[in-house]
This record gives structure tokens, sequence and C-alpha cells, in this order.
């Protein structure tokens, strides 16, 4: 947890999700949910598909409303999407007919504050080492460029919360780690309170401070682990140690034991 | 690597793009050419030709000799040109061919009635002598086409971007598009001279009208498959709806804009040539159509160059518009 942090803190009171399928069946997407996330605080959401990971993180972020419940943004109850929320898919999304500049730039402009804020877009540009990059298109980005060009887009808004949604999914180990550590250094330098779904034990253990643990049918929260595991000094986690390792067979216990481990999609 | 070796190198590199060096398909179109200028002066033209001293072929092949040698000459020292010129080459040399064809059919032999076939020599000179008309026609033309596209884009735009984003202007007017739109816009021709006072405001009713269908339609079904995902992300960066209509919708959606305007510029084509039949007493249509009941058939060829090129132009220009505006997309489609 990052300290001295003031703002950031999520609370989800009661929070209940149904959808409707094309059948018209009602299909539970989150069974209630009921968590407080502090300010400067990095969650990871983990558990297979189905388990609502994802609804939470897109009720959070406003894109949905809950069917029962509500949920608060520093006792402000979130009702729509807001730039406080911050957002970044694992697909990078990144907005195709602007180049790198302008996709960065994209929150303040429509915010109307670019012109006090031009600074910004080079300084965030320049903190996920994108610097000469600014003039190119979407597509002529790697995979790891392009989701380091969308966390700069998210967090030059100075969002008080970054929603990741399986955010380094599609990229290879090596680029996934560099893009851990990065994240954890956006993470220190800057406070933001960040919630992170991912279905890879290894990263939600190397970087969180809590995990909700989350299996399915019924969508839910199973448990909550704290990670009490001392940080070195890029602020991860020693991969190998035996605190490490425990803990993950830890998680992967609570997942088995709900007897879903078929659908996790790994082997220890 | 030292100095030398990488000199080698770079030196090895430019060997094939020297930037003085000669192609031998630059000269092809100076043989075409030749070969053209060759029939022309050497074989007589045919004992019953009508007309058969007039000289603007000659003079175009001479002027064409000129530029192919000019062109030539400089393909010699600029890599550009060379590279370009020599890819068309093979096909501008084969026109000259084709047109010795043709002028061997035509003039020399005499193969086809010379009413309906007449000498190129013939066609050409309508260009000289009724330079001013067609002048006034191609300005004609222009002039409608332009009012009818712009006004048939203003209002297509409109209707495509409220019938793609609002649900209530779906349900009202996109039957109305259903029904209205399919209809050939020549179709209306009886009821446009009826309404409008004048021919060419019914000139322009027409062309607007096939044009607003194909904007429309390209526009609405453009912004309808926008993928949800840009407008989540453009909402937590804190676009309201107007600025995820303006700054997201339309131009993801601006290659299916480009498309339906493409398919627009076509089927304006057609209008035009069909209205100016009609009503009009000017333009390329009416032009060609009044020379027709002439009878003077050099004319008329010469008028359907015109409306060949002048076609060719306006499609050339909507490309590079386009090529210029949508360069952000990977992998464009060229034509």
């Amino acid at each position: 947890m990052v300290e001295n942090v003031k703002t950031g803190a999520i609370s989800a009171k009661n929070v209940r999700k149904e959808f409707t399928d094309p059948n018209g069946d009602t299909v539970v997407a989150l069974e209630r949910v009921d968590v407080d996330i502090k300010p400067g605080e990095f969650i990871c959401l983990i558990g297979p598909s189905g388990c609502g990971k994802s609804t939470l993180l897109r009720l959070i972020a406003g894109l949905t409303e809950p069917t029962e419940g509500n949920l608060y943004l520093d006792g402000t109850e979130i009702k729509k999407p807001s730039y406080e929320r911050g957002l970044v898919f694992q697909d990078p999304t990144l907005f195709p007919w602007l180049n790198i500049y302008e996709n960065v730039a994209f929150g303040l402009k429509t915010r109307h504050v670019f012109k006090d804020k031009k600074k910004d877009v080079e300084e965030f540009i320049k903190l996920v080492k994108l610097e000469g990059f600014e003039k190119s298109l979407p597509h002529h980005l790697s995979g790891g460029m392009a989701q380091r060009a969308g966390l700069a887009r998210a967090l030059v808004n100075h969002p008080k919360v970054l929603l990741l949604d399986e955010p380094f999914g599609a990229l290879d180990a090596f680029t996934r780690m560099n893009m851990q550590d990065e994240l954890l250094r956006i993470w220190k330098e800057r406070g933001t309170t960040m919630i992170m779904v991912t279905h890879d034990v290894d990263e939600a253990v190397y970087l969180s401070d809590r995990i909700f643990v989350m299996t399915p049918r019924p969508a839910k929260i199973e448990a909550i682990v704290n990670v009490e595991i001392g940080r070195n000094e890029t602020y991860g986690r020693k991969r190998d140690s035996g605190d490490f390792l425990n803990l993950r067979s830890k998680i992967l216990r609570i997942l088995d034991y709900t007897g879903k481990a078929a659908e996790i999609e790994y082997t220890i | 690597m030292s100095k030398a070796s990488a000199l080698t190198i770079r030196e090895k590199e430019v060997g094939t793009h020297r930037k003085v060096d000669f192609q031998v398909r630059t000269i092809l179109p100076i043989f075409g050419v030749s070969i053209a200028l060759a029939t022309d002066a050497l074989i007589p033209a045919h004992a019953n030709l009508k007309y058969a001293n007039l000289p603007h072929y000659r003079y175009f092949l001479y002027g064409a000799l000129g530029v192919t040698l000019l062109l030539a000459l400089v393909a010699l020292l600029s890599e550009k040109l060379r590279e370009k010129y020599s890819y068309r080459g093979a096909f501008i040399g084969g026109t000259f061919l084709f047109l010795t064809l043709l002028n061997l059919i035509t003039a020399k032999w005499l193969l086809l009635p010379q009413l309906y076939f007449p000498s190129i020599a013939r066609i050409f000179n309508v260009f000289f002598e009724d330079s001013k008309l067609i002048l006034t026609c191609i300005e004609s033309s222009l002039l409608l086409l332009v009012k009818g596209i712009l006004i048939g884009f203003i209002i297509g735009l409109s209707c495509g971007i409220a019938v793609g984003w609002s649900k209530k202007a779906n349900y009202w007017i996109y039957p109305l598009i259903r029904i209205l739109g399919p209809i050939p816009s020549s179709t209306w021709t009886p009821l446009a001279l009826v309404v409008f006072p004048t021919a060419k405001g019914a000139a322009i009713f027409l062309i607007a009208f096939g044009v607003w269908f194909q904007i429309t339609i390209l526009t609405a079904s453009g912004i309808q498959s926008v993928k949800k995902a840009y407008f989540e992300v453009a909402s937590t960066l804190g676009a309201n709806d107007l600025q995820n209509l303006f700054k997201i919708a339309v131009p993801a959606a601006s290659p299916s804009i480009f498309l339906g305007f493409f398919n627009a510029t076509c089927s304006s084509f057609v209008a035009l040539m069909a209205a100016e039949m009609i009503g009009c007493k000017s333009g390329l249509g009416w032009y060609v159509n009044w020379q027709k009941t002439m009878l003077s058939y050099p004319n008329v060829y010469a008028g359907l160059i015109v409306v060949a090129v002048f076609c060719y132009l306006l499609v050339t220009l909507q490309f590079k518009v386009r090529d210029r505006l949508l360069s952000w997309q990977e992998g464009v489609v060229k034509w």
C-alpha cells in the first residue's frame, strides 16, 4: 500500500448484479459483494472465467449499474463513468485514427483542460517510455508499447483509481514481467489505487496488497487474502521465495476446494 | 566494421538505384508514338474519306512525341520519375499502337461506315472547333454535380448520424430510407420536373437524392458497427455523449462514410447524365445527346472522351483526399 494517500477509496455495499440472457432467463453475474478498498491500495481480482471479476470492475467503472446495492468512490456514489476511475483493457483499445500523442491527450481535450496541461501529456509519454513515438499511429506499435500508451492515456487524467482488466494478458512472458515492474513504479510514484483483474496467480501475488479470490457458480468473492510478503527495491516480490510459493499454493487451494480447479488456465 | 567496408556496402545498395540510369522501358512510348506517326504520314487515307485533310491528329502525335522524348530524358536523371514512368511505359506505348489500329480501320482502310465511326482526326478536330461550347458544358455539369453532391452529402450525413446514433431517429427515419432509398433516382424525374421550377433544380434534386441514400446507409451502418470498447474507454476518459458521437463514432465510421461517398459519386454521374439528357440545355450529358440527334458522331465521341476524363479526375481527386484522411487505417485498400 502507498502511504499517505488521501483519495481513491472504493466501497461496495451489498452489491449484486443480474443479467438477462438472450433466452430471457436471469443470470447472476455477481453475488452479494461487500468490500472496502483503501486509498492507495493495490488489489487483484483473481479467479476463473465466469467468476464475476470483470463485472465487478465494470461496476466500479460505472459502465454497468448494480441490480442491488451501491458503490462509492470516496463516499460519493458511482453512477456513471468518470475520468476519476481510469480503465485499461487487455486490448489497449487505442483510437486508431489518432496518433500516440493525440491518444494520450484525448482525456485532457474532452475535459477542456488540454491547454493548461500540455506538459502532462509529455510527462506521461515519458513515464511509459514512449518518447519519440508521439507521431506514430497505434497499429505501428508493438503490443507492449500499445499497452503502455493505453496506461499513459488513462494516467494523464490523474485518476484516483485505475481499473485494469487483464492488462498484460496478451503480452509475452518477458514483456509482462517488465510491465508489472513499470506498473508498480507508477503506482508508488502516483499513489493511485489499483484494481486489477487477472487470472495469473503469480501476477497477483507479485503485485498486490490484497487478493480477492473469486469463484463461479455462484459468482462471488470466496476469500480475501492479505499478501504480507515484503516488497523488494522494484516494489515487487521475490518470485522464488518460500513465502511466495506458499501463498501461491494457498490461493490455488482456495480455488481448488470449490471444485473449480479444472477451469484454471495453468498447471502447478 | 572499417570505414572502407561500410562505404562499399553503401555503394552496393545505391548500385541498384543509381541517380543517373537508363531503363529500356522508358523509351517504349517513343516507339509507340513513332509508329503512330509513321502510319499516319506514310499510308495514304482512303480515297472516299471525307475531311481527309484535318491535321489535328498529326498535331497531337507531334506533341506526344515531344512529351515522350522529354520524359525519357528526364527519367535518365530523376529516379522517382524513372520508376513510375518505366512501369507505365509499355502501357503508354500500347495505347498509341491501339490509336494506330483505329486510324488504320477508320481513315486508312475505311472498314467501317464513316458516319458512325469517324476518323480520329475528326474527333480531335472537335476539341479545337467546339472547345468553347465543351468548356461551358464542363462548367455547367461540374456546377450541377457539386451542388447536388454537397446537398446530398450534408443531408445524408445528418440522417446517417441520427439513424446510427439515436434509437428514436432509427425508429422513424429508417423505414423511410428503406422504402425510398432503393428507388433509382431517375424514376423521380416526372415528379422533379413538376415540383422544381427549373430543369437545373430538378437535376440537382435527382443527384442529391442518390447521394443522400448512399451516404445515409453507410454512415448509419458505420456508426452502428463501431467497437463498444471505444465508447467505454472514452467515457472513462471523461467524454460525454456528444463527444462520444463526434470524437469517437464519426471518426471510427469514416472509412464506411468514405465508401458511401465513393458509391454516391459513381451514382451521381449516372444521375447527372440522365438529368441533363432530359430537361437541361447545357452540360456534358446534354451535349452528347444533342450531338447524337444531330448525327454528328465525331462530337459524340469527343463528348464521351470528355465525360470519361471528367469522371476519372473527380474520382481520382476523391481517392487522394481519402488516402490523406484515412491514412491511419491498417492495410487500407488501394484503388
